[in-house]
């Protein structure tokens, strides 16, 4: 049995032809374990952007395999990635992408009414996941009424909601001050420690110090991939520097 | 995805922007109103023409003399001067030919008409110009669907000494004696310097726009030919009642057949017409139509109009919130939501739109327009529902499906 949550076999990702031919990822194969903390780096124009992009299922590979949890995302149609995304994957982006106007309580508990779950259901579970990251009293507040720390940790919940095999973060701490990246982070940290498999983008070298694998990017291929910490963060016998 | 769901995905949207929701709903509002309260003038207007028609009698045929020279062919140089030079005048004896049992027995009741123009009645200092006048004989009354008000109608025998009695019309009795115009009765008025008895008030038909039937004064035919027109044998019409209205046209043919042979002419160089009122009713019901019908489209193209503007507001919606579409799709929503959520949306819009014009419709057809108090008509209203619920799929479909065709890569890098 294998227990990967992400097996890229082979995965290439080409935009343009002939002359114009751009090879954004080029036959990237890696596993990426249950429950593990894993840190993707690199440059703007690495490749790690169209990592996420097909990590997530929002784009597919143009050559290769890509299995999520198990399943094969390339035999898969429309609709059946969207419900992909839906269940088994939970987006944190860098702009915190909550829907304006609308109340952190139902932006955290809509993706579950993608998923067909009944209305009070989801309210209870949405407060819930609300409670955990420590929003429970903002839950009626609308994003612009909250910080830049405050609306991540809705959009954290939002992304915890669905109870997803995979968390990924594209830039979570991008657009926030340091002492709110601490809090992210920290918030990263006690969750993988509660066994969620986290997968994040960043091109932060201290930010990527908190996870315990990173993999590091560059013109399409992985050029480094170390581990710092065991797959559930036990510290590894001989700890290799950054 | 729930339809629930989408509904109150949808109304968030529509509420976002009240303003832009409320202009956009406005054009459906006064696309359906104008709609509805077009066709109900063209209805109001057509039943009050059946309805006018209809107390003028609908049985009625109406002999008059011929007073064009007709059938020159055209490009024929030819001048035709023969018929014009026998005897063109419509008599009393037409009439009573008219009348017979046996050659004629679908014509129920006779009546001579003379008129005058120019008529002016006064009496002490009110005057009033008399919008039809006519001498004729008591039968005219029956043929005409006349009632009396007040007095009395006169009798064969005033009709054929021109005893100066007169029975006049509400509108005359009131301009010239004022709202009680039951004392009308018995007063002596002048028409064009005449002195005339009045010995009854018709009973008012209403007027319904373009004449008022009851600006009228009835006296007896030889009175007039007496004092109005100067002793002449001819009649300026025969009115002819037929049995029924569904033996007009038999009517119509023995009346040309007993004329033809008496005026000893063919249904090519008539010297008379005869003027079916079931004819008339037909012209005018189909110009009725014909105007109902330009009403409509003018209404229809405004309903177009608002239309179009509902599909630009949502275009404008889709553009704008592409950020939030990359959003939901990220987060699991289907094309199948998406669709469904923009499509509610405008949807709510025409609908919201649909209902307010159904009843800004009715207020607005309360009020009479030119005389005439409009009809709604309950199928418009059946119909304005279901064209505003089409133009919110309609129009709304293009954006939805634009949206919904949105890349949640590229919706989400959207600024």
């Amino acid at each position: 049995m294998n227990d990967a949550v992400i097996q890229l076999d082979s995965v290439s990702k080409i935009y343009g032809k002939g002359e114009a031919e751009v090879r954004a990822l080029d036959s990237v194969s890696i596993s990426i374990d249950r429950g593990d903390f894993v840190a993707i780096i690199g440059a703007s124009g690495s490749g790690k952007s169209t990592m996420m992009n097909i990590i997530g299922c929002l784009d597919g590979a143009t050559q290769g395999t890509y299995h999520l949890d198990g399943i094969d995302t390339g035999t898969l149609d429309e609709f059946q990635l969207a419900q992909i995304r839906n269940r088994k994957i939970g987006f944190v982006f860098q702009n915190f992408n909550l829907i304006p106007r609308t109340r952190a309580v139902d932006n955290v508990s809509m993706p579950l009414a993608y998923a067909k779950v009944h209305r009070k259901e989801r309210r209870e579970r949405a407060l819930e996941v609300l409670d955990s990251v420590g929003l429970a009293e903002r839950a009626d507040h609308k994003p612009s009424q909250l910080s830049g720390g405050q609306q991540q940790r809705v959009a954290i919940a939002r992304a915890l909601v669905t109870n997803p095999v995979l968390l990924l973060a594209d830039e979570p701490t991008g657009a926030l001050d340091t002492k709110s990246s601490h809090e992210i982070l920290d918030l990263f940290e006690s969750l993988h420690a509660n066994g969620r498999t986290i997968v994040m983008i960043t091109h932060e070298a201290d930010v990527a110090a908190r996870a315990n694998r990173v993999v590091r990017f560059q013109d399409g291929h992985i050029i480094e991939d170390h581990r710092v910490r065991g797959v559930h963060g036990h510290p590894l016998a001989t700890a290799v520097p950054l | 995805m729930m339809i629930a769901e989408s509904v109150r995905f949808a109304l968030t949207g529509v509420m976002a922007n009240k303003m832009r929701s409320i202009l956009t709903t406005l054009g459906i509002l006064i696309g359906i109103a104008s709609v509805i309260i077009l066709l109900a003038v063209g209805a109001g207007t057509s039943n009050a023409i059946k309805a006018q028609i209809g107390k003028l009698g609908t049985n009625v045929l109406t002999v008059s003399r011929q007073t064009t020279a007709g059938g020159r062919a055209a490009g024929g140089g030819q001048t035709v001067t023969g018929p014009r030079s026998r005897g063109t005048n419509l008599t009393l004896q037409d009439m009573a030919s008219l009348t017979d049992p046996v050659m004629a027995p679908d014509v129920a009741a006779t009546a001579p008409v003379v008129t005058a123009q120019n008529v002016t009645g006064t009496y002490k200092d009110a005057t009033h110009a008399v919008a039809t006048f006519v001498g004729t004989t008591p039968s005219y009354f029956g043929i005409s669907n006349d009632t009396l008000a007040a007095g009395s109608y006169f009798s064969e025998g005033d009709a054929s000494n021109g005893t100066a009695v007169a029975v006049i019309g509400n509108t005359v009795a009131q301009d010239l004696v004022g709202n009680s115009v039951a004392s009308a009765v018995g007063q002596t008025i002048a028409l064009n310097g005449q002195n005339f008895v009045v010995s009854g008030i018709l009973a008012q038909k209403g007027s319904s726009g373009l004449n008022d039937p009851d600006d009228i004064v009835v006296i007896p035919y030889s009175a007039a030919q007496d004092k109005f027109t100067g002793y002449s044998p001819s009649l300026a019409s025969i009115s002819v009642q037929a049995k029924s209205a569904d033996v007009m046209n038999q009517a119509q043919n023995e009346v040309q057949m007993i004329l033809d042979a008496r005026h000893n002419v063919t249904s090519a160089n008539r010297d008379y017409q005869v003027r079916n009122q079931a004819q008339i009713l037909t012209t005018a019901t189909t110009t009725t139509a014909t105007l109902t019908i330009l009403l409509g489209a003018v209404a229809g193209i405004s309903l177009l109009v608002g239309g179009i503007g509902v599909m630009n507001i949502m275009l404008v919606t889709v553009t704008e919130r592409t950020r939030e579409i990359g959003i939901r799709k990220a987060i699991g929503a289907s094309r199948g939501s998406i669709v469904s959520q923009f499509l509610i949306e405008s949807l709510i819009i025409s609908l919201i739109g649909g209902v307010l014009g159904i009843a800004a419709g009715y207020i607005g057809s309360a009020f009479p327009v030119l005389g005439t108090q409009p009809e709604v008509q309950w199928w418009t209203v059946w119909l304005s529902f279901l064209v505003s619920a089409a133009i919110g799929l309609i129009f709304g479909i293009y954006p939805a499906n634009k949206a919904a065709k949105l890349r949640p890569i590229d919706a989400l890098r959207y600024e």
